[in-house]
């Protein structure tokens, strides 16, 4: 009985040592590495201490059956999303029923079949791996947070209205730039850039939810809720630019060009979810709020300041942030004027 | 003297814990059961019910693996009683529980040689 499949780290809980061992013994034969424990109890410490890949679980044990160690899995969040196997016999059918609309993976029926122990056993291995490659790169796209609140929660298209702040940031003439450079420097420049953003960025407890050419957009205060968006906001628009800084006098060193971006922030409340299909979905922001952050970017080139931010942001601030004042702005296709507020670079 | 014991049952057991296991898995068997029995008795006496039903769905449950049917019926009656807290209703199924119990090992032993 050699798996031609990947083997798995294997826990099986049964308070029956002759289940223990037929299982213990037959799925060492087909490649994993088992542990076992007598009780649910058991169970749980071991499944705490070690990285396993599938539980076999026995419903009727002493101490702590079945039923009550899958619920302990299923509102421990390190557990959660370990497949569980419920093992019983044909007469226990309702309670595997109810096991499986709790979140176990599957079941199986004692005495056991070998076939279908096996079958279940890779399918479910399989099924584990996928979701920790999927998860894995979900990391790579989403920052840690977005990541477990949607692990968590699961995710859903639709939307619901938050208080938050937007950035955009845009690098000054870079069409300009790019066409007097070789591509592949154009983007290694760009590659470079970002990285250094999305640092400040995330690092403020932001989300960069869009990317086009050498522009991007950030969210702070969803989709996690943070009370001190407009803070957080300007503070990572402070820190991107003492980045960019830093990053300028490397490109001097090496004679190679160097880049100045501008920064606009707003905020207020706007509608945030997310949008597209259940296959391709991103996260985004759209409201007046938005097109304002957007506004106020593009202002940046007339200012000539490299962040400028709205009157909302500016209540929020600290005082040991530098602000100043420049007055009304009448943007295009508004029908008031806006008071835009300058920050000082530290 | 017709055997006892379900070879579907048995063979489909061989064949996952592998022909040289068998034998220890047998032993293991033959290790325990004389233990849920008594503890089948002591439960019994005490009128620990829950005990019984614990003892008795162990049983069940070894001697469906084993193919052992008839005894695995026998211990899924008194699982029952347990379970519906009938100790009064054991009765002689005690003793015939014992009694197949006996059979079946007899044969068990002969097949793990």
């Amino acid at each position: 009985m050699n798996s031609t499949h990947e083997p798995g780290h294997i826990l099986v809980v049964d308070d029956n040592k002759v289940n223990r061992l037929l299982l213990t013994h037959g799925l060492e034969q087909q490649g994993h590495t088992v542990e076992t424990a007598e009780n649910g109890r058991q169970a749980l410490e071991k499944l705490h201490a070690g990285n396993f890949d599938l539980v076999l679980l026995d419903i009727e044990m002493p101490e702590m059956n079945g039923y009550q160690t899958l619920e302990a899995c299923m509102q421990d969040t390190s557990l959660r999303d370990m497949p569980i196997i419920m093992t019983s016999s044909l007469d226990e059918l309702d309670s595997v029923i109810k096991c499986v609309e709790m979140g176990a993976e599957d079941y199986l029926v004692k005495p056991l079949n070998p076939t279908l122990l096996r079958a279940r056993i890779t399918a479910s291995l399989e099924k584990k791996r996928l979701r920790d490659q999927q998860r894995k790169l979900f990391r790579t796209f989403a920052t840690d947070q977005v990541a477990d609140q949607l692990l968590n929660e699961g995710f859903s298209l639709g939307g619901k209205y938050v208080d938050a702040s937007v950035m955009f940031a845009d690098i000054r003439s870079f069409t300009t730039l790019s066409e007097t450079r070789e591509p592949t420097e154009i983007i290694e420049l760009l590659n470079n850039y970002f990285a250094l953003m999305f640092d400040a960025i995330i690092g403020h407890g932001g989300t960069v939810n869009q990317i086009e050419g050498d522009g991007l957009m950030a969210v702070f205060g969803t989709p996690i809720r943070h009370d001190d968006h407009c803070e957080q906001a300007v503070r990572a628009a402070l820190e991107m630019l003492e980045l960019l800084d830093g990053f300028n006098q490397e490109q001097a060193a090496l004679n190679k060009p160097q880049i100045r971006n501008g920064i606009g922030i707003a905020s207020g409340r706007m509608i945030s979810g997310y949008t597209g299909t259940q296959q391709h979905a991103t996260f985004t922001c759209v409201g007046d709020t938005v097109n304002l952050a957007a506004r106020i970017e593009d202002h940046t080139k007339i200012a000539l300041r490299p962040i400028l931010i709205d009157r909302n942001t500016c209540a929020q601030l600290s005082e040991e942030i530098g602000i100043e004042a420049l007055g009304p702005v009448l943007f295009k296709g508004k029908s008031i004027p806006v008071e835009i507020f300058a920050v000082n670079p530290v | 003297m017709a055997s006892v014991i379900d070879m579907n049952a048995f063979e489909n057991l061989k064949q996952m814990a592998g022909a040289d296991f068998i034998g220890e898995l047998i032993n293991t068997f033959l290790d325990d059961a004389p233990q849920l029995m008594k503890q089948l008795h002591s439960s019994l006496n005490s009128n620990d019910a829950e005990s019984f039903r614990r003892a008795a769905h162990s049983l069940k449950s070894n001697a469906a693996s084993f193919g052992a049917n008839h005894l695995s019926a026998l211990a899924k009656e008194l699982e029952m009683l347990g379970r519906e807290n009938k100790l009064n209703e054991v009765g002689d199924r005690l003793k015939a529980l014992e009694e197949a119990y006996q059979v079946a090992a007899l044969e068990l032993i002969g097949m793990a040689s």
